[in-house]
C-alpha cells in the first residue's frame, strides 16, 4: 500500500471500518513510513480528545421530560375515558351492536391502511427523508418565487413533464418556490408551500396509477399525504398538523381537478 | 391498560437515552437552552411514535427524531440560530476523570478543539459526533443521517482534517 492508499483509508482504519486484509496492509505501511505514521497518530489524538467532549444533561432535564410525557400520556387517557362515560349512557344491546359495527368498521380501515401502507411505506419514508434533507442550510428551493407563472416555466427542459403549479396564498398556504428533486429513482419536482412557519413540500410526479383518495403516514415526526390524480403521484409532506395538512391537500386536490 | 404499558415501555427503553439525546442536541444548537427544547420536543414526538417503534436500538431510533427536531427547529427559527452561534457559551463539559489523553492535552487546546467543531457545518459536526462521541458505525450514521454510507466517510474525513487546520492554524500564529 502506498501514500496515497492511506491516506485514503486511514479514517476508516481508525473507525474500524476497514475490513481485514487492507487493515494488515494499511498497519505494514504505517511501519514503513514516518510521515503516514505521524499522521495516524495525529487522527488518533484529535479523535480520542474529541471523545472526552460530551455534554451531560442538566440535572432538571430528566424530571422536565418524565412530567411533561406523563402529562402526554394522561390527555391521551382522557380522551379514552371520556369515551367510556359517553358509552355508559348508552343503551347495552345498542352498545354492543355498535360496538361490533365499530369493530367491523376498524378492523377494514386497519386492513386497508395496511395494505397502503406496505406498497407505500418505503416511498413514504423517502419523501420524509427527502423533506428533512430540503429543510438543512439552503436546499428549500432552487426558485424562489411565490409567482405560479414563474415557477411553472422554470421546470421547462427539467423534467419530462409539466407539474400543476398553484399559488394558494389566498387560503393561507403561500408559495414559497420550487425544486427539482429525485424520488422513485427518477427526477421529480419539488412544490414549496408555507404555512405560518411550517415549510409543506409537495412531490409530484407522473404515475401509471388513477385517480384515488388520499392515505396518510406519519414518520419520525412528520405528517404525509399521499394521493394519485390525473395521471399524477402527489406527495405533501410536512411538520404541520394532520389537520392542516389534510386541508393544504385538498386544497391542492380540488384545484388540480378543476385545472384538469 | 395499554397507555400504562406505553408510557412504563417508553420510560424504560428511551428515557435511558437522555445522555445521548442532549450530547447531540447540544452540540448541533450549540447552546443549553435550545439543547433543552429540540430534546424535549423531540421526546414528546419520540412518545407520539412510540407504537411505531419496532424494537432494535432505541437510541439509534431517538437519535434519528432529535436530528429531525433540530432541523425543523431550525427552519424556525433561523435568525435565533445566528444569534445562538455568537452567544457567550457556558462551559457545562463532563470533567471528571480525565484520559490520559486528555491529561496530554491542556485546557485550552480543549477550548480550541471546541470552538473548532462548533464551526463545522451542521452536516458535518452531526457525523463527527455519531461517531466520535456515540460510537456509532459508518452504518447507524448513515441510518441516522439518511446519507449514503461513502458520504458518511468522506464527511468525517473532511471534518478531522478541517478540525486538524483549524487547530494548526491556532497554535501556528500563537509561535
Amino acid at each position: 500500500m502506498n501514500c496515497e492508499d492511506t491516506q485514503n483509508l486511514i479514517n476508516a482504519y481508525i473507525d474500524a471500518e476497514l475490513d481485514l486484509v487492507r487493515s494488515v496492509e494499511l498497519e505494514e505501511h504505517l511501519r514503513d513510513c514516518p510521515v503516514c505514521s505521524t499522521d495516524h497518530e495525529n487522527l488518533q489524538m484529535l479523535s480520542s480528545a474529541i471523545g472526552n467532549l460530551r455534554y451531560q444533561p442538566p440535572a432538571h432535564l430528566q424530571k422536565q421530560i418524565t412530567t411533561a410525557i406523563r402529562k402526554e400520556a394522561k390527555s391521551e387517557r382522557k380522551d379514552v375515558t371520556s369515551e367510556r362515560k359517553l358509552r355508559l349512557w348508552s343503551w347495552r344491546p345498542v352498545y354492543v351492536a355498535a360496538s361490533l359495527a365499530f369493530i367491523a368498521i376498524l378492523s377494514w380501515s386497519a386492513i386497508r391502511l395496511l395494505s397502503i401502507r406496505s406498497g407505500n411505506d418505503l416511498l413514504g419514508r423517502e419523501v420524509v427523508a427527502s423533506h428533512v434533507r430540503s429543510l438543512m442550510a439552503e436546499h428549500l428551493s432552487d426558485v424562489l418565487s411565490s409567482d405560479r407563472h414563474t415557477v411553472k416555466p422554470w421546470f421547462n427542459g427539467k423534467l419530462d413533464f409539466s407539474p400543476p403549479v398553484q399559488d394558494l396564498a389566498d387560503e393561507n398556504f403561500p408559495l414559497v418556490g420550487g425544486r427539482l428533486d429525485y424520488l422513485d429513482n427518477r427526477p421529480v419536482a419539488a412544490l414549496v408551500y408555507q404555512r405560518r412557519q411550517h415549510y409543506i413540500n409537495l412531490f409530484i410526479w407522473p404515475s401509471t396509477g388513477g385517480s384515488d383518495a388520499p392515505s396518510e403516514l406519519s414518520s419520525q415526526g412528520y405528517n404525509v399525504v399521499h394521493w394519485n390524480s390525473a395521471g399524477m403521484a402527489c406527495w405533501a409532506v410536512s411538520d404541520l398538523n394532520k389537520r392542516e395538512l389534510e386541508e393544504f391537500s385538498e386544497l391542492v386536490r380540488s384545484r388540480f381537478a378543476i385545472e384538469n | 391498560m395499554h397507555d400504562q404499558k406505553k408510557l412504563d415501555g417508553f420510560e424504560a427503553i428511551v428515557l435511558p437515552q437522555l445522555s445521548a439525546a442532549y450530547n447531540l442536541a447540544r452540540w448541533l444548537t450549540r447552546n443549553d437552552h435550545d439543547a433543552e427544547d429540540v430534546v424535549q420536543e423531540a421526546y414528546l414526538r419520540a412518545f407520539r411514535f412510540f407504537d411505531g417503534f419496532r424494537g432494535g436500538d432505541a437510541r439509534a431510533w431517538l437519535l434519528t427524531i432529535v436530528r429531525n427536531t433540530y432541523y425543523t427547529w431550525l427552519s424556525n427559527n433561523r435568525l435565533r440560530d445566528v444569534s445562538a452561534s455568537i452567544e457567550d457559551e457556558s462551559w457545562d463539559l463532563e470533567s471528571d476523570a480525565p484520559s490520559p489523553e486528555l491529561n496530554a492535552i491542556n485546557t485550552s487546546e480543549r477550548d480550541r478543539l471546541e470552538g473548532a467543531i462548533k464551526e463545522l457545518p451542521a452536516e458535518f459536526r452531526e457525523v463527527l459526533i455519531l461517531r466520535e462521541l456515540e460510537g456509532m458505525s459508518y452504518k447507524e450514521i448513515s441510518d441516522i443521517t439518511d446519507i449514503p454510507i461513502g458520504t458518511v466517510m468522506s464527511r468525517l474525513a473532511r471534518a478531522r482534517k478541517r478540525l486538524q487546520q483549524c487547530l494548526a492554524n491556532v497554535l501556528g500564529r500563537e509561535a
